[in-house]
């Protein structure tokens, strides 16, 4: 059973994983196909001739047609001069993707945000609700552990009280706790013990 | 025979298979024995191998034929957990290479079966590139999203873009229509907080403003991410890639490739990099890139299982790393081969290959700089460059290898520092201070204010008639009548001389918060500022001759090509080659680290120049120490890393470095049938070591297998649990046939299965060059000692580290090894001060006072020895 369920839990993650990896392919695919009118420009920077100053064209073009002969409008010069004008121009073509961007930095930032909010409640919150929970004799007893302020300082009791029960509640609670006390032991090589990653 | 055997040695381990074989490796071992004239109390094993041949083992304590079969069965199937490694251990390449071959046979033989075998073994053999496959996709799309994220947050320390959130500077004004060149880098669009919060744009008010605000952005995205890697995820720190090289030389650190790491890594990198601190997002891209390849390589059981095939994904994973990071597929195969492989066959080189091309596809589709490109510094040259320009690209090149040894020095120095002085207790603080300076110093100048890569892009990127930095306020003269590409050398006008002063600052500043910042507890890579640092040296020599040969034309090394009105120095190639140089000083890469600028220039004709930069480069910095920054890192940290590149010169014998030393009691060794359960678990519990040579017996000592602590322990645990009438006193059987016992005592347990039948050995007398070669081409994790096969000690990886270690200390020749003038090992002497009882050499006492050297213990190397 308890394989079973790693084994599930490590699937789901797998997968969860891979959905992120694929929704962000569609999502490119999605973008090319439905293709937004502003991403793309023809930009044509056109330096001082004469007694023109230098100008800067801009332009929702196709890419055939970014040149200086399309894009340069109203043309500053007149008659045989146009072509010395637009040889020194240089006509860029740039697209970009403005749905990836959004999306992206919309992703980014819930995920980022989800992760602050854990790590407010695991940092400031869980222990206080602890305490209010366990009442003063947890209190005491985990004063005399060092590790009483670190996040995840009580992951060995819940380890060693989730043994007892067993339902998929726990279960949860058990991989939870086991990845904190993961963490835990990453914590104390690198910051405490300096084995790695100094 | 023996070559069969040999051949089947997967058989052994995995397996009863061999029990059914007609003869006993007993016998060959004994005949070894008689040839080599050996006097033991045993000599008449040979009889009793003849005698076992046939009698099959029966229960003797109450027993039936009906449980002796299903001792049978019970054996049939792996004990879970056998061949799996501790956290912080080394894995044996060899028995995983063996392990894999013995299943790829397993399943070509039942290939033939049914179709669903059939699918089966597809299936296995496609895995491979399956696997490489969705890493290359999952690491093209992390580093798309890495890098919007960071262009996005690097620019929100500035202003924000009111019309669209998530744009950042340049694509806010991606359509605006300042059309002339003065109002060129503005947008009504992009609101900097001085115009959001006090309504001014211009003015000391406004540049106190944005300061204050360009403060507070760089402090809250780094405390953000030094937080987040604190709580969640430890390991997501740091450049990875020293701990990659050492995880691929065949180490394991358990949750260092994980989800977790994975996540934190991506989120916080884009954090470190938004918040201004002097690094780059490369390094960590690798790291990223080997946690998809890792998470992926548990789909499938060929990987999974499997920690040396695993290493080849990784491999693989690296170059896509790499491939995405500077947007150069072939350099990051190259880099994968050069610089972090320790195992690289073809094979693996084939699917870097392809791991790298999809990555870059994927990248490449989701654009993420709007330029069409991989990175945001490419840049493409034209003008040609000439023979007298190697001079100042030698010179650059000395420049990049000083800067290299200079980094690593006071690098390491400082990390030093960290790791074993009370400073090292605040990781938070030390994030927010080194942020802060850089903050505080970095706004007033504009070259630092820049974002790195933005930075270096502006630096390559040649003078333009079409560039407004003040790099390119060059006197023109503007009745010139030549078209864009091919603007000869001009005089140069104050901009270019006060850019020129603030690069020189910018370049003092970089030097000096780049030490400070590599290995601070955030994702840090270090390509990025080293190039940074090399693109600003660079320039300033580009500058200097260019203005040189302006004003000279008519030095006669100039004479031949730069006349007036010649376009022929390019500032934009010296600061790229600077970069190449300064790079190569801090890596050492050579190969690698051309192909990966040339395909950021695609410009094959700068090839040479980067060469001979490059190569100067690792020449002056090998001049001053001979390892680049991740070597550094890994000696600092004592991961159990044999460097290939290294050769070993020293004369010193197998036996000089094997343990236990002379002065050591003797070796920890089990039995093969006559210790019992209980024995064993005293001596686990009773020692450190991670394994144990099986003899045939104290009086023999010729050695039968070996056998790793883990499986030993796992293996008693199970059979405790699923065998009945295993107790303490339970005899411990390795050998093939067991032993007539008495009729009332405990069933045997037969381990033969967790038994490494063919363990590596050397000879006492072996050079420790070929030792060390074995070490490294093979990757051994351990290697037995013998003396006319009689084991004498052993050989770990870390036994040969602190051998090197120690060698490096004592530069001067070692005093004559201690057997050169004693040709017998010197009596050993027991407790009561006679000399023990020996036989061939070994020294024989009890059990009980039996030790051996430690082999790589769950704490690494102790660092204050190296």
């Amino acid at each position: 059973m308890a394989s079973l369920w790693g084994g599930l839990l490590r699937l789901g993650s797998m997968l969860s994983l891979s959905c992120l990896a694929l929704s962000v392919l569609l999502l490119v695919q999605l973008t090319d196909a439905a293709k937004n009118f502003e991403d793309v420009r023809c930009k044509c920077i056109c330096p001082p001739y004469k007694e023109n100053s230098g100008h800067i064209y801009n332009k929702n073009i196709s890419q055939k047609d970014c040149d200086c002969l399309h894009v340069v409008e109203p043309m500053p010069v007149r008659g045989p001069d146009v072509e010395a004008y637009c040889l020194r121009c240089e006509c860029k073509y740039e697209e970009r993707s403005s749905v990836t961007i959004k999306v992206t930095i919309i992703i980014y930032l819930s995920i980022l945000g989800l992760l602050l909010l854990y790590m407010v409640y695991l940092t400031l919150i869980e222990p206080i609700l602890k305490r209010r929970l366990f009442g003063h004799s947890q209190l005491i007893q985990s004063d005399d552990d060092v590790g009483d302020h670190q996040p995840f300082a009580n992951a060995h009791d819940v380890l060693a009280r989730s043994r007892s029960r067993a339902n998929v509640l726990n279960k949860v609670e058990y991989a939870q706790q086991r990845w904190k006390l993961q963490v835990q032991e990453q914590r104390k090589s690198v910051f405490d013990r300096h084995v790695v990653l100094s | 025979m023996e070559s069969e055997q040999l051949f089947h040695r997967g058989y052994y381990r995995n397996s009863y298979n061999s029990i059914t074989s007609a003869s006993s490796d007993e016998e060959l071992l004994d005949g070894a024995g008689v040839i080599m004239d050996f006097q033991t109390s045993e000599d008449d094993n040979l009889l009793d191998g003849d005698t076992a041949v046939g009698t099959h083992y029966t229960m003797t304590n109450g027993g039936s034929i009906n449980s002796s079969t299903h001792l049978l069965d019970l054996l049939d199937e792996p004990i879970p957990g056998v061949g799996t490694y501790d956290d912080f251990h080394t894995i044996d390449w060899v028995r995983e290479k063996c392990k894999d071959r013995e299943r790829h046979r397993r399943i070509n033989s039942k290939k033939k079966e049914s179709a669903w075998e059939m699918t089966k073994s597809l299936y296995d053999a496609w895995s491979g590139w399956l696997v490489v496959t969705l890493t290359g996709l999952a690491s093209g799309a992390l580093a798309g999203l890495i890098d919007i994220a960071a262009d996005w947050m690097t620019d929100l320390k500035e202003g924000i873009c009111l019309s669209a959130l998530w744009y950042n500077h340049e694509q806010c004004c991606w359509g605006s229509n300042e059309t002339t060149f003065e109002e060129r880098d503005k947008c009504p669009q992009w609101k900097t907080w001085a115009e959001l919060i006090i309504g001014q744009a211009e003015g000391p008010g406004s540049y106190i403003m944005n300061y204050i605000m360009y403060i507070f952005w760089a402090l809250s995205f780094a405390f953000l991410a030094v937080s987040l890697v604190k709580v969640f995820a430890p390991y997501a720190c740091g450049s990875g890639i020293p701990e990659i090289k050492t995880i691929l030389s065949g180490f394991i650190i358990r949750g260092y490739l994980g989800k977790w790491t994975l996540m934190i890594k991506t989120i916080t990198l884009v954090l470190a990099v938004a918040s201004g601190l002097s690094l780059g997002k490369e390094g960590p891209l690798v790291h990223v890139a080997c946690c998809c390849g890792n998470i992926f390589s548990y789909l499938f059981p060929k990987y999974s299982t499997n920690e040396a095939k695993k290493r080849e994904v990784l491999s693989a994973a690296s170059a896509a790393g790499v491939s995405v990071a500077f947007g150069a597929p072939i350099g990051g195969v190259l880099f994968s081969l050069e610089e972090v492989s320790y195992y690289f066959p073809l094979k693996t080189l084939w699917r870097s290959f392809f791991a790298a091309l999809v990555a870059a596809f994927v990248l490449r589709s989701i654009n993420p700089f709007g330029n069409s490109r991989l990175v945001l510094f490419y840049v493409e040259y034209h003008t040609p460059w000439y023979l007298f320009e190697l001079f100042p690209f030698i010179l650059l090149g000395v420049f990049g290898g000083l800067w290299g040894a200079f980094f690593i020095r006071a690098n390491i120095a400082w990390c030093r520092r960290r790791k074993s002085t009370k400073f090292g207790k605040y990781p938070v603080l030390e994030v927010i201070i080194v942020a802060a300076i850089t903050a505080v110093i970095a706004f007033p100048n504009p070259y630092t204010r820049l974002n790195t890569s933005e930075l270096i892009k502006e630096l390559f990127t040649d003078c333009g008639p079409l560039e407004s930095s003040s790099l390119c306020d060059y006197r023109n003269d503007m009745n010139a009548s030549k078209i864009v590409d091919d603007i000869p050398d001009r005089p140069a006008g104050v901009g270019v001389y006060s850019a020129i002063w603030q690069l020189c600052l910018a370049l003092i500043f970089k030097i000096i918060m780049t030490v400070f910042t590599f290995g601070i507890k955030v994702p840090s890579g270090l390509f990025i500022p080293s190039m940074a640092i090399g693109a600003i040296a660079g320039r300033i020599v580009g500058i200097a001759v260019e203005q040189l040969a302006y004003y000279h034309h008519d030095w006669f090394i100039f004479k031949e090509w730069c006349e007036v009105g010649a376009d022929c120095i390019t500032p934009g190639l010296y600061a790229m080659v600077g970069a190449a140089a300064c790079l190569g000083g801090v890596t050492r890469m050579t190969v690698s680290l051309v192909v990966i600028v040339f395909e950021l220039t695609g410009g094959l004709e700068y090839i040479v120049p980067l060469m001979a930069a490059v190569m100067t480069s690792k020449w002056v910095g090998d001049a001053f120490g001979r390892e680049g920054i991740y070597e550094a890192h890994i000696r600092l940290n004592g991961y159990p890393f044999l460097d290939a590149k290294e050769e070993f010169t020293h004369t010193t014998l197998a036996a000089d470095v094997m343990r236990p030393r002379r002065n050591d009691p003797p070796l920890a060794v089990l039995t093969q049938d006559n210790m019992t359960v209980d024995d064993i678990e005293n001596m686990i519990n009773e020692t450190s070591y991670n394994g144990f040579p099986v003899i045939m017996s104290k009086e023999s000592q010729r050695l039968v297998g070996f056998a790793l602590r883990r499986d030993l322990t796992i293996a008693i645990e199970s059979a405790r649990k699923k065998q009945e009438g295993i107790v303490g006193s339970s005899r411990v059987c390795f050998a093939q046939h067991t032993p007539s016992l008495p009729a009332e005592s405990p069933r045997p347990l037969k381990l033969r299965s967790i038994l490494d039948m063919s363990p590596f050995t050397v000879t006492d007398h072996t050079p420790m060059e070929i030792v060390v070669d074995i070490f490294r081409k093979l990757g051994l994790r351990q290697c037995l000692v013998t003396h006319n096969g009689i084991v004498l000690g052993i050989i770990t990886k870390k036994n040969i580290l602190e051998h090197l270690e120690q060698l490096k200390q004592h530069v001067d020749p070692l005093a004559p090894p201690w057997h050169y003038n004693k040709k017998r090992y010197p009596p050993s002497y027991g407790p009561d001060g006679k000399p023990r009882p020996r036989f061939n050499n070994v020294q024989l006492n009890p059990i009980d006072e039996e030790r051996e050297e430690t082999e790589e213990e769950v704490h690494l190397l102790n660092s204050t020895t190296l």
